[in-house]
């Protein structure tokens, strides 16, 4: 097909744009690198609070060198994994048995509803007691956090699908299973491949706050360790770490999402 | 002639906590074989409530329906609910599948109909590429699989635009004869129901109770569209217009 030069010009004015949008947010964060790495090395601001861009850098060589840089790495994306993968799969089941029973969930609707909004972090103690100052208490931390909010979330997008769908299903005269396998499930597919997603950044958030709890291992092992100790270089080493590990899952969750719906 | 199904003084109530709402009261008709039988009747008089009972998806609250525990019954239902994520083929067999009846020749009897009714290049398509008048014949096709004797139709054209409403009417009344089925028919349309009918049946305002019923005669019957031309209709329509009007 001939493009007209009109069309063509209205698509390059795009790519024009979108190149310039990347390149200012470059610019932007050499900036800021470059100002921070100025400031403390002119003892503008205190190095020693404040860290600088080298010195994070030289932390996460020296860590590299100990050999622990992608131990604790790999720890902390490990836990996330489990966390929100149990979460999603808890999560929905626990949705389809309340859609099962009406009587359940009237029964339960308080009980998800308190445990909801209470901040998660008070239970800390309470869960190392029980579950041991080990992973076992960063994973049961990371599902308490997500794990609610997604059977909220699915059992909604159950309780919503289509009456007509469903109608439809009783004049075959399914059965609540079949109505289960055949109508529910599909019909709220995306919705559970959607609070995955969400369970991804609500782990994480469980997962370091299990580990500045209890653990001896992984990024939040390390941001609050350096706390502790006050080796600034090494919390900002941390939080840097866990930006690229966040990336990174949500990238690992974006590509999952893609090959798990095909758009129809 | 044998009637195929004895509705005998069906009523239906409702409950909610502050009130009770009687939808039916004290029904009773029967329905012959081969016949199209139209419902007319005001919104909210128990049309779809009287369909839902025959259909076995709601319960009478007194009354009983007699009839050939054999027979089947198919209900096509208002809104055609073509499950996006199936193809057409996959939609028109639910029914099937739910049924555990997907045997071989039930398979080939539904990619029959898909075939004779111009949709088997869409087969392998999904309902969003359909037009609504197409996504009505898929919704007709996945009850008809069923091989059901008797089809209950729930305005079935009401989704559609008054131009493809006619079209469609002919397409499903031909597919409907073609078939040799017995059919129960809602609609709000009189048009519609003066053409299709062999017999319409109006109903009163809540508590629907069976008001009048009219046998349609016509001299050539023709298409549903074609009888809208002939020399009866404008008598017909009246004869239910002034029934259904004494309501307002
Ligand atoms: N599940 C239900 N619970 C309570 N009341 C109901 C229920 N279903 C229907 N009704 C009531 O029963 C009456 C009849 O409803 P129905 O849907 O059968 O009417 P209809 O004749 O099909 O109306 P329309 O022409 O608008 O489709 C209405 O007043 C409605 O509010
Ligand atoms: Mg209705």
């Amino acid at each position: 097909m001939d493009m007209n030069s009109e069309y063509r010009k209205y698509l390059s004015n795009i790519k024009k744009n979108n190149i310039l949008v990347h390149v200012t947010r470059i610019i932007i964060l050499l900036l800021i690198v470059i100002l921070w790495e100025y400031l403390s090395s002119h003892n503008i601001i205190n190095s020693f609070i404040y860290s600088s861009p080298s010195k994070i850098i030289k932390t996460i060589i020296s860590l590299y060198q100990t050999n622990n840089l992608f131990n604790h790495i790999w720890i902390t994306i490990y836990e996330t994994i489990i966390s929100f993968v149990l979460a999603t799969l808890l999560g929905t089941i626990i949705a389809i048995i309340l859609w099962y029973s009406k009587f359940l969930y009237r029964v339960m609707d308080p009980y998800l509803t308190v445990i909801n909004s209470l901040p998660k972090v008070a239970l800390g103690p309470v869960i190392i007691i029980l579950s041991g100052a080990n992973i076992k208490s960063i994973i049961v931390m990371a599902l308490l956090i997500s794990l609610i909010i997604t059977i909220t979330n699915v059992y909604s997008g159950f309780v919503n699908t289509d009456k007509n769908m469903i109608k439809l299903m009783n004049s075959f005269q399914a059965s609540k299973y079949r109505i289960l396998k055949y109508l529910i499930i599909p019909y709220n597919y995306h919705v559970i491949i959607s609070s995955l997603k969400i369970n991804v950044g609500m782990s994480m958030v469980g997962v370091i706050m299990g580990e500045f709890l209890v653990s001896k291992q992984g990024i939040g092992y390390l941001i609050n360790y350096g706390s502790q100790v006050f080796n600034l270089n090494l919390v900002f080493a941390g939080i840097l770490l866990l930006i690229i590990v966040s990336y990174l899952m949500y990238l690992m969750v974006l590509l999952l999402e893609k090959t798990l719906i095909r758009d129809n | 002639m044998n009637s195929i199904l004895e509705i005998e003084n069906i009523s239906k109530n409702y409950y909610s906590k502050d009130k009770e709402t009687t939808a039916l009261l004290d029904i009773s008709m029967n329905i012959y074989p081969g016949e199209f039988l139209v419902i007319v009747g005001p919104s909210g008089c128990g049309k779809s409530t009287l369909l839902n009972i025959i259909g076995g998806i709601d319960k009478e609250s007194s009354g009983v329906i007699r009839g050939n525990k054999d027979i089947r019954i198919g209900y096509m239902l208002q809104s055609d609910s073509l499950f996006p994520w199936l193809t057409i083929l996959d939609n028109a067999l639910l029914g099937l599948k739910i049924k555990n009846d997907l045997t071989k020749e039930n398979i080939n009897y539904v990619k029959k109909l898909l075939k004779t009714y111009g949709l088997s290049e869409f087969i392998n398509s999904y309902p969003k590429e359909l037009s609504g008048g197409m996504r009505q014949r898929v919704a007709l096709i996945r009850t008809l699989a069923m091989k059901p004797d008797i089809l209950l139709l729930d305005e079935p054209f009401s989704a559609l635009d008054y131009q493809t409403r006619l079209k469609v009417c002919d397409d499903v009344y031909e597919i409907i004869k073609e078939e040799n089925k017995t059919v129960i028919m809602i609609t709000h349309d009189i048009g519609e129901a003066c053409s299709l009918a062999d017999r319409i049946v109006v109903l009163s305002e809540r508590p629907g109770k069976i008001k009048k019923i009219f046998n349609i005669k016509w001299d050539k019957k023709g298409t549903p569209f074609q009888n809208r031309m002939n020399k009866e209709f404008s008598t017909y329509y009246d004869m239910v217009w002034k029934e259904i009007d004494g309501y307002e």
